[in-house]
């Protein structure tokens, strides 16, 4: 048997015992970040593949969130943030082997390109909408002409934030549960899915939901294929990466993580998905709210849950 | 240079004193530490073994919390010590995330804060307040690179061990055993 006491001098109510100093500011930056990636991520694919008037949700109306989630999301980070009044000391230095550093230089890409996208379908929405100065219009002709340029930008830009979400927490060695390059491409994949509910439930064609429920389907296998994986290599590795895995395998966050995220917001709308796609009437925003659910779920269990696995010594 | 402490975990009695001793120098918040004591019990009665440590900062030579820094606030200095610029410092927690010593925390006044191997007293040539003031003498300090410092001397006479050297981050913050 091991017992470990702390005798003195180990009195930081901040920090001790599970050093949680992450919040619900973190998971939710990171769940609106992947979600305005998975939306952008769409749109800029189907206009690249010329398919803007047949996907008009996907590539015209979805993306006018995003903006919104973009700073509402970058909000809750300078909520997080403790010195605030220095956080322009995150523009004034590039650090190649912070993840964080990398977020911070690719919202400050992506941010202004999903307002100029959404400037660029002003009348979608309104249809009498008039720039009114001159120089916008100008402006307005001058993206117009290099949208494809844009979109482009766009599609790399939307996939290095949906990695980041998931990077942000691999790059932690001393929290063996984030410690896993898994976690990237699952929390892309999760925005991804978020973003592709998103467009079903803003879509009025019967056509373009049902892309979307196939994307979406096709997706959360990958999810489902993703976090078996993650488990596995958990299981075959050291120790302190085995208790990791053990506090979605019976430990406390057992229940919260297979209910809310795995069967909730996975494989229940995966089901629903396919009586869609079997022509029985499922409403689309059930599935979507499911998605969503599940999405912002695994990002809050992640988060939390990683700062409560350590190295024992 | 390359700073180092070596902690005698058969001499230290665990009285605190090294804590006490920071939090003073240091003028650590009230409730917060740089330093703690930790006692590990090993086996089963009456079998038992001791072991008392005063841990901190390891001052790591890979370190992750310099690493993950976004600002470049979390630094190395002069002889490898790992030093937190407060005016580059966001508050963002990212290297208290990292660390696997926890030996981090997020000061009151926003930015954070952490054992600096008493950078302001050894460019003075003095010890660290945890070496000078400790009853049994068990905190050596020095400079590894200089064979007849204390620390050199006492880590070639003596066994010693690192804190979780398998998580990559070299350590140099040795534990005579
Ligand atoms: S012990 Fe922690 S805070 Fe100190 S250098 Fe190592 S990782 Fe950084
Ligand atoms: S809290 Fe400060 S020192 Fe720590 S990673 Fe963030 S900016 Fe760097």
């Amino acid at each position: 048997m091991r017992e470990e006491i702390i005798v003195s001098g180990r009195m930081n109510p901040m920090v001790d015992p599970h050093l949680q100093i992450w919040h619900w500011q973190i998971p939710l930056y990171l769940f609106l970040g992947g979600l305005a990636a998975g939306i952008l991520f769409f749109a800029a694919l189907y206009y690249i593949n010329g398919k803007e008037k047949d996907y008009r949700a996907a590539v015209r109306l979805a993306p006018f969130l995003t903006p919104l989630l973009l700073v509402l999301g970058l909000l809750a980070l300078f909520i997080d943030l403790r010195h605030k009044a220095f956080f322009w000391q995150l523009y004034t230095n590039i650090k190649l082997q912070s993840p964080m550093s990398w977020g911070a230089w690719t919202l400050l890409v992506i941010t202004p390109v999903s307002f100029v996208w959404c400037a660029l379908h002003m009348k979608e929405l309104f249809p009498k909408w008039d720039w009114k100065y001159d120089w916008l219009k100008t402006l307005e002709a001058f993206f117009n002409r290099y949208k494809n340029i844009l979109a482009w930008v766009m599609l790399i830009y939307s996939v290095i934030l949906g990695i980041y979400t998931g990077i942000l927490l691999s790059a932690f060695n001393a929290r063996p549960l984030w410690n896993t390059s898994i976690l990237g491409p699952l929390f892309l994949a999760s925005g991804l899915s978020a973003g592709a509910a998103t467009i079903m439930i803003i879509s009025r064609s019967k056509e373009e939901r049902r892309l979307f429920a196939i994307i979406d389907l096709i997706i959360i296998g990958i999810e489902l294929f993703l976090i078996v994986h993650m488990f596995m290599g958990f299981l075959a590795s050291t120790q302190v990466q085995i208790e990791a895995a053990r506090l979605f395998l019976g430990g406390p966050y057992t229940m919260s993580f297979w209910i809310f995220v795995v069967t909730i917001g996975m494989i229940l709308p995966a089901l629903l998905e396919i009586l869609e796609l079997r022509k029985y009437h499922v409403p689309a925003v059930v599935t979507a709210v499911l998605v969503l659910f599940g999405s912002l779920m695994l990002r809050f269990i992640i988060v939390y849950a990683g700062q409560a696995s350590r190295w024992l010594y | 240079m390359r700073y180092a402490m070596a902690v005698d975990t058969r001499k230290c009695v665990g009285c605190s004193d090294c804590v006490v001793a920071c939090q003073t120098e240091n003028n650590v918040p009230i409730g917060y530490c740089r330093d703690w004591v930790v006692e590990v019990m090993d086996g089963t009665y009456p079998q038992l073994e001791i072991e008392i440590r005063s841990e901190r900062c390891n001052h790591c030579e890979n370190a992750p919390c310099v690493r993950c820094c976004p600002t470049g606030a979390s630094h190395f200095a002069a002889g490898g010590i790992v030093l937190v610029k407060p005016v580059e410092c966001i508050g963002c927690g990212a290297c208290i995330a990292s660390c696997p010593y926890d030996a981090r925390y997020p000061h009151p006044k926003g930015y954070v804060d952490k054992c600096t191997f008493c950078f302001h007293r050894i460019k003075n040539g003095l010890k660290p307040a945890c070496a000078a003031v400790c009853p049994t003498k068990c905190i050596y300090f020095g400079d590894l690179d200089d064979p007849n410092s204390e620390v050199s001397a006492v880590l070639k006479m003596r066994k010693s061990k690192t804190l979780i050297p398998e998580a990559g981050t070299m350590p140099q913050l040795y534990f005579l055993i």
